[in-house]
């Protein structure tokens, strides 16, 4: 039985070994244990024993040459054996191996420009002189901001080189302006030109295209929201839960866009797809944009999953960390602004989708309920329709269905 | 000062054999030739990559280890520097758990954690491979100093090599152990050469028993060949260490075939081809099997069976070790503190 | 109870431990008929006798090997180093015995010994006897680093040292062997890794541990205290582990750390906490992690030098406005 010499590893670091001399001839007899080998290694001239006894039958690596750890460098067999297949299953690991190395950069390029690059100096700018168009704000400021929906562009920062701390966020709730503002972000009388970011460019183009390719028209109505909030608030006290306001607005769209498949539908040109599912998409503001990851059958799902799922995506999309099919493949928009005081707006068709609806904000209002003015609480909304697909007639029964379903919210819990 | 030991010649075969029982010097046999074949395989898994780290062999000391260890008690103490894979045999640590840790896995003596340097066994009472040169001259005096500290007889034998002698740690020790009479007994395996560096080229006497001098301990200098005579030396210090506690310091003359570490020459720049092909005629295996043969102990029959007996051990441990699992990764954080999981 | 000094609550905690076990010893240079160098063990040599209370010759390689070998075998060493500063030359026997010999050997042997002593500076002693060591021990897996601050957690902290499997790094400080304060009657003990609030307070976390604390730290917090800061101040107790929750959940509340330590600024234990806390509290900080430590340097011999490099009143308090925005 024919078998391998491979290069042995002779220390721990060596990758390669050179064979320095051969001691046996091809077609000599070789022991268990005879040096047949001497080998040079990262470390040292070392001598290789034989593990087997037969014939040297084949030297594949002559004297001076170089050969990777574990490669063919020798066949020991009996006299007349055939040996070719030792050697074919090795020539292949030996040119994979070798093949490897070569690959790489050489080391120099790689390695050698950067370390000159690192400034001189890096002497501290004069205290509330921002050196860029950064804002800076220490990480409980962020926190603070965000927990109370403040922007943190629009604090002036009190700490060094204007950097937003506790007390400048303090400042800003109460009304008050910090006593010792250092530093000024923006400068009055001045402009800035500041480049437009990937999402802000998409946005840019897709709402462009929409506009001049979609002829929108829009249909609002106003529905009573007292069932809706009653409704709410047993959800939240019996299952302690934290159901919004959107999660419920996302079940009534559900149901009616089932309804009226018509609406939940996209323009392909000279066909349209109308959907029976229903994925809704659900704007989120950015810092630097918008993204609308979507919560994908909801004609299927109960309040709560809907409110679950909804958070997780808000959450990861407000770190970026959405997958591309969770904010691609909507049938519909959902956009709210109801938390900013809006009480109604227009919004653009998210294409190739057929409709977006605009939601705004719960507001007190005197509404005549049983022939008496009281005060009631509505919530006016805003359905944009692509007229190619959508008419008028359609897009007001939808919102009639839909108004319905909110002011009678048992009809969004699943009977069956 | 205490006079020095000397170690006695016998030509007599019977004197030579002091009285031991055949079945314990064909067990040495066997020992020695076991591990022989474990180490040679080693540098066989060494070299297919199986092995990783530093690795180094025994292959010549042979009867250095079988000699001294049998010549204590299973429950005294052993200590030893990193060639340490035969002084844990010898010490009765099962070859399988020795084998499974050189190949990097769970079941090894220390579940894959300390490798070739470091072997230890706490039911043995083989306290640990250490692989910091002179680290562990102090420690074994600390084991002799706790066996006195409980009034228990037991000693402590800690191997080290002729490098070692030169490092603070041997002066601090043996000064120690002989100023509080700690039943200590070191042991130099001089082989000539700290890896590369012979021993008149890094020790200012060239009889390192001559630092023994210095501590007022007893010493003695002997050859390394003869495994009788390794045990005559050792057994005569052990007895007076547990009569008196009084430690002493043994030279053993010996020679190792293979390079340094497995990654180190067999010869090259410090010794010839020819000093080490000299140094193989005197073989400790060859030595021994001719003593058993004139005092018709064994004969070559033995000596085959002996060998195919060894070669299936060999085989076995190789195979318990492959057939064993690596560590698994929750491992990693375990026995960093007493109380971490064990 | 009337109030003892320090090096007696150690003494307390020695002789205590040694009276409940027998294989209790203490070891070192000066211990025995000298009495101890600072008098720690003064008295012990008589009640216990040679056999556990020994003197050593000037060896410290040889000496911690000796008490790492009986540690390994079963006994329980307290081996005392006359400074931390001579620890260095047994720095490999603490390093690579005592740290690693539990885990080396897959869990056969361990290394129940406590290595204790002054560490730090005292007055005008130099570079090479002033040195902070904490960091450069806690950087070792396997070890356990302890300073107490207080007479009562010294001699709490001591006892459990010598209880634990583990090897101790237990550091004293030689200025502080004459500082007195009130010990619980009886029998106690303080666990490792369990820190302890000083101070309650709102407005900024100060973290400081052992002299620096008991003789420095704790009059910048007065002074602050005096100016309407309102401190909280913490002492870790034990620097390995560390007790982090403790130090977090402060800075959760204050929003503003400073570390104060007496080790050099490269990699000291204020940089690890810095970063833990960076880790775990950084939405909650609002201002950048500041820390004093002794200068990058080695101490000077002369007074004013000396002062000026190692942490002081001023520096603690600058760091503090510093992180309030008050500066």
């Amino acid at each position: 039985m024919a078998v391998a010499v491979k290069m042995p590893k002779l220390s721990d670091t060596m990758t390669e070994g050179v064979i320095l001399k051969w001691l046996k001839k091809e077609g000599e007899k070789v022991t268990q244990g005879d040096i047949i080998v001497e080998i040079e290694s990262d470390k040292a001239d070392m001598e290789l024993e034989a593990f087997d006894t037969g014939t040297l039958r084949k030297i594949v690596v002559p004297e001076g040459g170089k050969a990777p750890i574990g490669s063919l460098i020798a066949v020991i067999g009996e006299p007349s054996e055939d040996i070719s297949s030792v050697l074919a299953s090795a020539s292949m690991a030996n040119v994979e191996s070798q093949a490897a190395p070569a690959q790489k950069p050489p080391l120099a390029a790689a390695s050698a420009p950067q370390v000159m690059s690192e400034p001189a100096s890096t002497a501290p700018a004069p205290k509330g002189q921002p050196t860029d168009g950064r804002i800076k704000a220490s990480p409980l400021a962020k926190r603070l901001a965000s927990e109370h929906k403040l922007t943190i562009q629009s604090i002036p920062g009190s700490g060094p080189l204007g950097r937003v701390i506790k007390r400048d966020i303090e400042a800003a709730l109460s009304g008050k302006i910090p006593l010792t503002p250092t530093s000024q972000v923006i400068t009055p009388g001045t402009a800035e030109e500041v480049s437009l970011s990937p999402i802000r460019k998409t946005i840019a183009k897709r709402m462009a295209e929409s506009k001049q390719s979609a002829p929108h028209f829009y249909v609002t109505i106003e529905a009573d929201m007292d069932a809706a909030i009653a409704f709410r608030n047993q959800l939240n006290n019996v299952f302690e839960a934290k159901i919004s306001f959107t999660d419920i607005i996302i079940k009534a769209c559900a149901s009616a866009l089932m309804r009226h498949p018509q609406v939940n539908a996209t323009f392909l040109g000279d066909k349209m797809r109308q959907h029976h599912y229903v994925h809704i998409g659900v704007a989120v503001a950015l810092e630097d944009g918008l993204v609308t990851p979507i919560l994908r059958n909801c004609e299927q799902k109960g309040i709560g999953r809907i409110n679950q799922e909804l958070r997780d995506l808000v959450d990861r999309a407000r770190n970026r960390k959405l997958k591309p099919d969770e904010y691609q493949g909507a049938t519909f928009t959902i956009s709210n602004l109801g938390m900013f005081g809006v009480e109604d707006f227009v919004a653009i068709i998210n294409p190739p989708e057929g409709a977006i609806l605009a939601v705004g904000a719960i507001l007190e209002k005197p509404v005549v309920k049983d022939g008496h003015v009281v005060v009631g609480h509505t919530m006016r909304v805003t359905l944009s329709s692509d007229h190619r697909i959508i008419d008028g007639a359609i897009a007001a029964r939808f919102l009639q269905d839909l108004k319905k379903m909110l002011e009678n919210p048992a009809a969004l819990v699943s009977i069956t | 000062m205490n006079e020095p030991l000397t170690a006695v010649k016998e030509s007599r075969i019977e004197s030579k054999l002091q009285g031991l029982p055949k079945k314990v010097l064909l067990g040495w046999y066997d020992e020695m030739l076991l591990s022989r074949r474990f180490e040679e395989k080693c540098a066989q898994l060494y070299q297919m990559g199986q092995i990783g780290g530093f690795c180094h062999l025994y292959n010549g000391q042979e009867a250095v280890s079988t000699g001294a260890i049998h010549a204590i008690n299973h429950d005294d103490y052993v200590i030893t520097a990193y060639r340490d894979h035969v002084q844990a045999i010898s010490k009765g640590v099962d070859p399988k758990p020795i084998m499974a840790e050189l190949l990097q896995k769970y079941t090894g003596t220390t579940k894959g954690k300390g490798g070739s340097m470091h072997i230890f066994d706490r039911d043995k009472n083989f306290l640990g491979g250490h692989a910091i040169v002179g680290s562990h001259i102090p420690i074994a005096a600390g084991v002799a100093f706790a066996a006195k500290y409980r009034n228990e007889r037991k000693v402590c034998l800690c191997f080290m090599g002729d490098g070692a002698t030169n490092i603070g740690t041997f002066h601090e020790a043996l000064n120690l152990a002989s100023l509080w009479k700690l039943p200590v007994i070191y042991i130099i395996e001089n082989n000539l050469y700290g890896m590369g560096t012979a021993v008149e080229r890094a020790s200012a006497v060239e009889d390192l028993t001559k630092k023994a001098l210095a501590y007022d301990m007893r010493s003695a200098v002997i050859g390394g060949h003869d495994v009788l005579e390794v045990y005559r030396t050792i057994k005569s210090a052990v007895d007076h260490a547990r009569e008196t506690y009084e430690p002493s310091l043994i030279e053993v003359r010996t020679y190792r075939y293979r390079g340094h570490s497995q990654s180190d020459p067999v010869h090259g720049h410090y010794r010839t081809k020819e000093e080490v092909e000299e140094e193989r005629k005197k073989d400790p295996i060859l030595i021994f099997a001719g003593v058993l043969k004139s005092a018709n102990l064994i004969d070559d029959d033995y000596i085959e069976s002996a060998e195919k007996k060894v070669k299936k051990i060999v085989t076995e441990c190789v195979q318990f070790a492959e057939n064993s699992p690596e560590p698994p990764l929750d491992e990693l954080y375990k026995d960093v503190y007493y109380d971490s999981g064990r | 109870m009337p109030p003892v000094n320090l090096r007696e609550a150690l003494r307390q905690a020695i002789d205590e431990e040694m009276a409940r076990d027998d294989r209790v010893f203490l070891m070192g240079e000066e211990v025995a008929h000298y009495q101890g160098a600072y008098k720690v063990s003064q008295g012990l040599l008589q009640k216990y006798g040679e056999r556990r209370i020994i003197d050593t010759p000037i060896a410290e390689a040889g000496f911690a090997g000796i008490g790492i070998g009986a540690a390994m075998v079963g006994l329980r060493p307290i081996v005392e180093f006359m400074t931390w500063n001579f620890s260095l030359v047994a720095f490999d026997q603490i390093v690579n015995n005592a740290a690693k010999m539990h885990s080396m050997s897959g869990g056969h042997f361990h290394v129940p010994i406590v290595f204790r002593g002054p560490g730090g500076a005292a007055h005008n002693l130099a570079a090479t006897h002033s040195q902070a060591l904490e960091s450069i021990y806690a950087h070792v897996p396997g070890l356990k680093v302890v300073m107490p601050s207080t007479c009562e957690d010294a001699k709490g902290l001591l006892k459990t040292s010598i209880r634990d499997e583990n090897p101790v790094i237990f550091i004293e400080s030689e200025v502080m062997y004459g500082d007195k304060g009130e010990i619980p009657e009886g029998e106690y003990t303080i666990p490792l890794g369990v820190g302890k609030k000083v101070r309650e307070g709102k407005d900024i976390t100060i973290v400081s541990w052992a002299k620096v604390l008991a003789h420095v730290t704790t009059k910048a917090v007065a002074e602050l205290v005096q100016e309407g800061i309102d401190v909280e101040l913490i002492d870790p107790r034990t620097i390995k582990p560390m007790d982090y929750d403790l130090i977090v959940d402060s800075v959760k509340k204050t929003n503003r750390l400073v570390i104060v330590e007496e080790g050099w600024p490269f990699a000291g234990v204020g940089a690890q906490i810095s970063h833990e806390v960076t880790n775990r509290a950084f939405d909650y900080l609002d201002s950048p992690v500041e820390r004093v430590t002794q200068e990058d340097v080695p101490l000077p011999y002369a007074h004013n030098l000396e002062a000026a490099s190692l942490p002081s009143i001023e520096k603690i308090i600058r760091a503090s406005k510093k992180v309030l925005y008050a500066d």
